[in-house]
C-alpha cells in the first residue's frame, strides 16, 4: 500500500488516500467535521466555509471539502503533512462562519418544519451563540413558487447551492441558479415555476435548512413524534430504499434511504409524495354485489359469496390475475390456492410482457443497477427510463457524464441526457447494426449494456423483441437488462406466479372471461387490465384501494397496502428486499396472505401454512435465492428464441407518470402534479 | 538622504499622457518593438530567468514575483494548450495606471504579451479588460490590430516562427471579476465567481489548461526590461523591490497625476515632486490610502518618512497594492470615507461563500451608524472581530479586502469614531457632521 498518504489528524498519524478530501479523510479518522454545502454525490462548491480546518504552516485555515489530502504540504523538515480539527484557530473560524449565517437567518425555528432535524440547528448547538450582537435589520427574500411538492422559505435560505447542484448535475434539468451578488444573492428556479423532473423532492432532503421542505407534510407533525420505519418502495420496479414516518395509523411521509446499489440517497417523487393516496379511496371492509350494487358486508359474508360460485363451476373456469404492488408471498399463496383448487389460470403480468417462465436471465435487470456505470456504451429498447424509475434514468445520467453515449430505440423523449435515437420501433431493432449508433459505438464498446423496456414485450412480437435483443447484446459480448415497471413483476415471476400446464396467460384469461369460458377471475391487486374485456365474469377483488378493479368487483376483500404489512420484493435486478409494517391496516382489512390463506379454507382444503413465517418457510424451500435478503443472485443465460419483430413503434407503457397505480390515482398530491404536467406539455404543443 | 528621481531617459512608458503618438509608427520611434525578434530568439528559458533576475513583482497587488509566477506553467505541453490572460480589469477605487498603459502605450502591452506568451509556451492570449473601459479598449484593439498588420503578432510572430493570437475581452463591470479565477470564470462566459484553489490556474486554469494571469503593467514593462537588461530594471529601488512603478495619486493634493516613478520612493517625495503637495501643505494630511482602497489607511506620522514599495508599507501592516495613493487631508470624515469604501464591497462581493456575503452588508451597516455616531463604544471592538471572522476565511481576497480598510480605521483613527459617539450621546454636533 505504498500509494497512501501519511497525515497527522489532531496529532494521530494515519494513512490515507492521497485522492481523499481532507474532509473524507477526516471521517475516516474518526473526526466530525461540521458542513453545510458539501454532499458526498454533489461536485464541490467550498462556499459555506463551515469545514474549515487547521493545516500546520498554513497562514489560514483552509475548507477541507475542496483540499485533497496530496495537495497538503508537509513540514520543513520532511515531516507528514499535519491538520488540526479542533484547535482554537478552527473553533473560531467555525463559530465566526456560524454566527454569519445566523445574522440573516430568521429565528422562526418553533414554526419551521425543518426544526428537529435542521443541520444549521444542530451546528449552532455546537458552534452558535447564544446571543446575538448583530443590531441591524434581518435580511428576508421573496418567496419561489417551487411547485405543489416543494414549500420555500427562501429567508431561510444559506445559499449552499446543494439544490441547484442537485437540479444541474442529478436531476439534469438546469432549471435553478443563484441570481443577484453578495447579500442579495438568491436561489429561483426558472421562470418561477416548479422543476421538470420526476425527482425534485430531493432537494427537501438536501436543503440542510428549513428554506425548501415538503409541501404536502407542511405543518403535520415533528420529526421526533414520528415513528420511522425502514422498507422498500413499490411505486416503480427498482426498489428504492425508503424510510416511511407515521403517525399513529397515518404514514405522514416518506424519505429515501441510502443503498449505493440501488437507489443511492434519491427517490422519486411518486415513491415520496404519493402516500397521501395511502389515506384516500380506500376499502376498509369486505363488499359483495347484490342486485346490482356493491353493499357492505362481513368476511363471512364475503367469504360465503365466493365460495357459493366458485364451489359450482368446473376449476378450468376459473383464473387469477396478479397486480403490481403485491409482495412475492401473496403471489406464492395465489398460486398455491389455485392449484389447489386445480385451476392452471393464473399469471402476474397484467400487462400481457412476454416474459418466458424460469428464464432468469430474460427478464432480469443482469447487469445490475450498480453495473450501469461500468457500461461504456448503453441501448435502450422501447423504455423511456424517465417515467418508468426516474431514479435508474439518474443512474444512466450519471454514467453519461462520464462519457458513455447512450442510443435509443422507442419515442424520442428527453431523457435529460443525450441519446442517440437509433428509430422509433422493431424495423430499427431488427436492422441495428446498419444504423451509425452500431457502427460508431455499440460495436466498438468493450462492455456494453442493451436495455429492454419489459413493455416492449408485451406486443404480439413480445418474444421476438425480447428474442432479438438478447439476441444483440448477447452479440455484442454486453450484458442484457431489463426494466420493469411493475414492483411486484420480478416476485411473481420468480415464484413462478404464471400459467400452468395448458393454462390461461392474461390474455386468454381476458379473451376466456370476454367468451364466457372463463367464470371467475380473481384479481390480487390487478388494476391495470381493461374491465370492460371481463365480460360477465365473477370477479373477486382483493386489494386496498376502492379503484378499476374494486368498482367491476363482485366480491371486494379489502386488503392491506405495502405500508401495513411486511412482504418481500424483488426487484428489476433480482433483488430481494424486504418491506415492513410502517402501519396498521385499515377498517377490516388483513394482509394479503392471510385472505387468501382464509379463503382456502373456506372453499374446502387450508393451505399449509398458518403464518407468514410458514409460508416463507415453504417458498424458500421451492425458491432458495429469494432467502438471500438484499443479494442478487445472478441469473444462468440462456439466450431467448428470436423470431420476426414487427415494425410497430415501441411505445411507453406510462402515459402519466404520476397516475401509475391504484395509490397515486388517490393521491391529491399526484393529481395536481399530473395536471401541471399536462398543462405544461399542452402549453409546449400550443407554442 | 536625497533620493535619486527616475529620469525621463529611465521611463518605460514614454506616452502615458498620450501627449505623443500612440500608433505602432509613432511607439517604433520610441524605441519599442525593437529587436523583439531576436528577444524571442534567446529562448523561453533565457526569457524565464531574465525576469527572475529583474525582481519584478506583480504590478496588480499582491507583489509575487513574476518570473518565478512563469517558471509555475508546465515545461512542455501534455498536449493541452496553454494560456496568458492579462488582467486589465483594473477596477481597485483609487486605481487609473493600467488605463494609462491602454489608452496612450497599448504597444508596450501589445508586445509584452506576446514575449511572456512566449516564455509560457502559449500560443493564445487573452486581454480581458473592464467593461468601462470603451476608449481604452478602442486603443488597445487599434494597437492588436496595428501589430496584427505588421506581422508582429500572429503567424510566425515577428518572424520568429512562433504563431500567436491575441484577443481582447470585454468585461461588463464587476469588481470581482478583477479577481483572477472569476476572471477565468468570467471569460468562458460564465458568472463571475472566483473558484476554489487548488487547482491553481497554472495546472488548471481557463477551460482546464494551464494558465496564468498576469497585470497589465507587469506584462507590458516586460519588453523593456529584456531590451535594457534585468540589471537595469533591479537597479531601482531597494532589494526585493525592484524597478520602475506607476503610480497613480489622487485625492487632497495640488495636481492628482499618474507618474512612473522608480520604486521605493519617499512618500513624501512623491507627493511634493510630482503633485505640488497635499492641499493645504503637508500638515495639513490627514490619512493616506497608500495602495488603492483595499489596504489599511496610514497617519501622517507614518506617511512622515515611509518609502512607497512592498516590504516598507507591509511593515506598517498596510500594502502597496496597486499603488493608488489615495491622500486625504484634514478635512476628511475619514470615518465616511472608509464607510464608502465598506459601501463598495458590500456591492461588489459576489455571494458565495458566507463570511463575505454575510459580513460585508453586516460591517456596512456598522458603519452606517458610526458615520453618524450612532453606537455603542463596544460595537468598536466588536466591528473589528467581524473583520477578523471575515478575514482569511473566504475563497477569494475581497473579504480580505473589505475588512483591511476598516482594521487601518479602527488602528489608527479609534479616538476619532469614539470622540463621534460620545458627542452623539452627550448630544453635540460634531465638526464633520456640521459641515455636510
Amino acid at each position: 500500500m505504498s500509494d497512501l498518504r501519511k497525515l497527522v489528524i489532531d496529532g494521530e498519524e494515519h494513512e490515507l488516500d492521497p485522492n481523499l478530501t481532507v474532509l473524507q479523510a477526516c471521517e475516516v479518522a474518526g473526526k466530525e467535521i461540521p458542513r453545510f454545502c458539501y454532499h458526498e454525490r454533489l461536485s464541490i462548491a467550498g462556499n459555506c466555509r463551515m469545514c474549515l480546518i487547521e493545516a500546520v504552516g498554513a497562514p489560514k485555515p483552509m475548507a477541507s471539502c475542496a483540499m485533497q489530502v496530496k495537495d497538503l504540504r508537509g513540514g520543513p523538515e520532511g515531516q507528514p503533512p499535519a491538520i488540526k480539527t479542533n484547535s482554537p484557530l478552527v473553533k473560531q473560524a467555525r463559530e465566526g462562519v456560524m454566527e454569519f449565517l445566523l445574522i440573516n437567518h430568521p429565528l422562526d425555528c418553533p414554526i419551521c418544519d425543518q426544526g428537529g432535524e435542521c443541520d444549521l440547528q444542530d451546528q449552532a448547538m455546537a458552534y452558535g451563540a447564544d446571543f446575538s450582537r448583530f443590531n441591524e435589520a434581518k435580511r428576508s427574500m421573496d418567496e419561489i413558487n417551487l411547485g405543489p411538492l416543494i414549500k420555500t422559505h427562501m429567508t431561510r435560505c444559506i445559499q449552499c447551492t446543494r439544490c441547484v447542484r442537485f437540479a444541474t448535475e442529478i436531476a439534469g434539468v438546469p432549471e435553478m441558479g443563484c441570481t443577484g451578488r453578495g447579500e442579495d444573492a438568491e436561489i429561483v428556479s426558472y421562470l418561477d415555476s416548479a422543476l421538470t423532473s420526476e425527482m425534485q423532492g430531493n432537494v427537501i432532503d438536501l436543503c440542510p435548512v428549513g428554506a425548501l421542505t415538503s409541501r404536502p407534510y407542511a405543518f403535520n407533525a415533528r420529526p421526533w413524534e414520528l415513528c420511522k420505519t425502514e422498507t422498500i418502495d413499490v411505486m416503480d420496479a427498482l426498489g428504492s430504499n425508503i424510510r416511511i414516518d407515521a403517525k399513529g395509523t397515518e404514514v405522514m411521509r416518506v424519505m429515501p434511504l441510502n443503498h449505493d446499489g440501488v437507489n443511492e440517497e434519491w427517490i422519486s417523487d411518486k415513491a415520496r409524495f404519493a402516500c397521501d393516496g395511502l389515506a384516500r379511496q380506500r376499502l376498509d371492509q369486505p363488499y359483495v354485489r347484490k342486485d346490482g350494487k356493491l353493499t357492505a358486508a362481513s368476511w363471512d359474508e364475503a367469504f360465503a359469496a365466493v365460495r357459493e360460485k366458485v364451489s359450482g363451476i368446473a376449476p378450468e373456469k376459473i383464473a387469477a390475475l396478479a397486480g403490481d404492488l403485491v409482495s412475492t408471498e401473496a403471489m406464492f399463496a395465489l398460486k398455491a390456492l389455485m392449484t389447489q383448487i386445480g385451476s392452471a389460470n393464473v399469471d402476474c403480468r397484467q400487462d400481457r410482457a412476454k416474459l418466458p417462465a424460469g428464464n432468469r436471465s430474460a427478464w432480469l435487470f443482469n447487469s445490475t443497477i450498480e453495473g450501469i456505470e461500468d457500461a461504456d456504451a448503453i441501448l435502450l429498447i422501447g423504455t423511456n427510463p424517465r417515467k418508468e424509475s426516474p431514479v435508474l434514468n439518474a443512474r444512466i445520467r450519471k454514467a453519461w457524464l462520464t462519457g458513455v453515449e447512450v442510443g435509443m430505440i422507442g419515442e424520442a423523449v428527453d431523457l435529460t441526457y443525450d441519446t442517440h435515437h437509433v428509430g422509433m420501433g422493431g424495423e430499427s431493432l431488427s436492422a441495428i447494426k446498419d444504423s451509425v449508433f452500431y457502427k460508431d459505438v455499440l460495436s466498438k464498446a468493450e462492455r456494453p449494456l442493451v436495455i429492454l423496456g419489459a413493455a416492449a414485450t408485451a406486443r404480439d412480437d413480445g418474444e421476438a423483441v425480447l428474442g432479438a435483443s438478447m439476441a444483440l447484446a448477447e452479440s455484442l459480448g454486453g450484458q442484457f437488462s431489463m426494466l420493469h415497471t411493475a414492483a411486484a413483476r420480478v416476485g411473481g415471476l420468480e415464484v413462478n406466479c404464471l400459467p400452468g400446464e395448458d393454462g390461461r396467460d392474461t390474455d386468454g384469461i381476458l379473451v376466456g372471461a370476454a367468451s364466457g369460458a372463463v367464470e371467475v377471475v380473481y384479481l390480487l391487486g390487478a388494476d391495470e387490465i381493461d374491465m370492460e374485456t371481463l365480460g360477465q365474469a365473477f370477479v373477486i377483488y382483493q386489494g386496498h384501494h376502492g379503484d378499476a378493479g374494486a368498482h367491476r368487483a363482485d366480491v371486494i376483500l379489502p386488503a392491506a397496502a405495502y405500508t401495513e404489512q411486511s412482504g418481500i420484493f424483488v426487484n428489476t435486478e433480482g433483488r430481494p428486499q424486504m418491506a415492513y409494517r410502517a402501519a396498521f391496516p385499515l377498517g377490516e382489512a388483513k394482509e394479503d396472505w392471510a385472505i387468501i390463506r382464509a379463503l382456502s379454507e373456506r372453499l374446502g382444503e387450508p393451505l399449509p401454512f398458518d403464518s407468514i413465517d410458514q409460508l416463507r418457510a415453504k417458498m424458500f424451500e421451492q425458491f432458495p435465492h429469494l432467502q438471500t435478503i438484499n443479494a442478487i443472485t445472478p441469473a444462468e443465460w440462456r439466450a431467448a428464441p428470436t423470431g420476426t419483430v414487427d415494425e410497430a413503434p415501441f411505445v411507453c407503457p406510462i402515459d402519466d407518470f404520476y397516475m401509475t397505480n391504484p395509490i397515486a390515482r388517490a393521491s391529491e398530491t399526484m393529481a395536481e402534479c399530473s395536471r401541471l404536467a399536462r398543462e405544461k406539455t399542452s402549453a409546449l404543443a400550443a407554442e | 538622504m536625497s533620493f535619486d528621481f527616475l529620469t525621463d531617459k529611465d521611463r518605460i512608458f514614454t506616452n502615458l499622457y498620450g501627449m505623443k503618438d500612440r500608433s505602432l509608427k509613432g511607439v517604433k520611434a520610441r524605441g519599442h518593438w525593437d529587436g523583439t525578434g531576436a528577444i524571442l530568439a534567446k529562448g523561453r528559458d533565457w526569457i524565464v530567468q531574465e525576469m527572475k533576475d529583474s525582481g519584478l513583482r506583480g504590478r496588480g497587488g499582491a507583489g509575487f514575483p513574476t518570473g518565478l509566477k512563469w517558471s509555475f506553467m508546465p515545461k512542455e505541453s501534455d498536449g493541452r494548450p496553454h494560456y496568458l490572460v492579462v488582467n486589465a480589469d483594473e477596477s481597485e477605487p483609487g486605481t487609473c495606471k493600467d488605463r494609462e498603459i491602454m489608452r496612450h502605450d497599448p504597444h508596450t502591452l501589445v508586445e509584452g504579451c506576446l514575449i511572456a506568451s512566449f516564455a509560457m509556451g502559449a500560443n493564445a492570449c487573452y486581454i480581458y479588460i473592464r467593461g468601462e473601459y470603451v476608449r481604452e479598449k478602442e486603443a488597445l484593439q487599434q494597437a492588436i490590430d496595428e501589430a496584427y498588420e505588421d506581422g508582429l503578432i500572429g503567424k510566425n510572430a515577428c518572424g520568429s516562427g512562433f504563431d500567436f493570437d491575441l484577443y481582447l475581452s470585454h468585461g461588463a463591470g464587476a469588481y470581482i471579476c478583477g479577481e483572477e479565477t472569476a476572471l477565468l470564470e468570467s471569460l468562458e462566459g460564465k458568472k463571475g465567481m472566483p473558484r476554489l484553489k487548488p487547482p491553481f490556474p497554472a495546472n488548471a486554469g481557463l477551460y482546464g489548461n494551464p494558465t496564468t494571469v498576469n497585470n497589465v503593467e507587469s506584462i507590458a514593462v516586460v519588453p523593456t526590461i529584456l531590451r535594457r537588461g534585468a540589471g537595469w530594471f533591479a537597479s531601482f529601488g531597494r532589494e526585493r523591490n525592484a524597478g520602475t512603478k506607476v503610480f497613480g495619486i489622487s485625492g487632497h493634493v495640488e495636481r492628482p497625476c499618474v507618474v512612473e516613478e522608480a520604486m521605493s520612493i519617499p512618500f513624501r517625495d512623491l507627493i511634493e515632486k510630482h503633485c505640488g503637495g497635499v492641499r493645504g501643505g503637508w500638515d495639513n494630511l490627514k490619512a493616506v490610502i497608500p495602495g488603492g482602497s483595499s489596504v489599511p489607511c496610514l497617519t501622517m506620522e507614518q506617511c512622515e518618512d515611509v518609502l512607497m514599495d512592498f516590504d516598507a508599507l507591509s511593515a506598517l501592516k498596510s500594502g502597496l497594492g496597486t499603488a493608488a495613493v489615495i491622500v486625504m487631508d484634514k478635512d476628511t470624515d475619514i470615518i465616511k470615507a472608509i464607510w464608502r469604501l465598506s459601501k463598495f464591497y458590500k456591492h461588489e462581493s459576489c455571494g458565495q461563500c458566507t463570511p463575505c456575503r454575510e459580513g460585508t452588508g453586516w460591517m456596512m451597516r456598522v458603519m452606517d451608524r458610526l458615520v453618524a455616531g450612532d453606537a455603542a463604544i463596544e460595537e468598536i471592538d466588536m466591528l473589528q472581530e467581524v473583520t477578523k471572522q471575515v478575514e482569511g476565511h473566504t475563497i477569494c481576497a475581497l473579504g480580505d479586502a473589505a475588512a483591511w480598510p476598516i482594521q487601518g480605521l479602527i488602528r489608527n483613527f479609534r479616538g476619532e469614531i469614539e470622540e463621534r459617539i460620545k458627542a452623539k450621546e452627550a448630544g453635540r454636533v460634531t465638526a464633520a457632521l456640521a459641515a455636510e
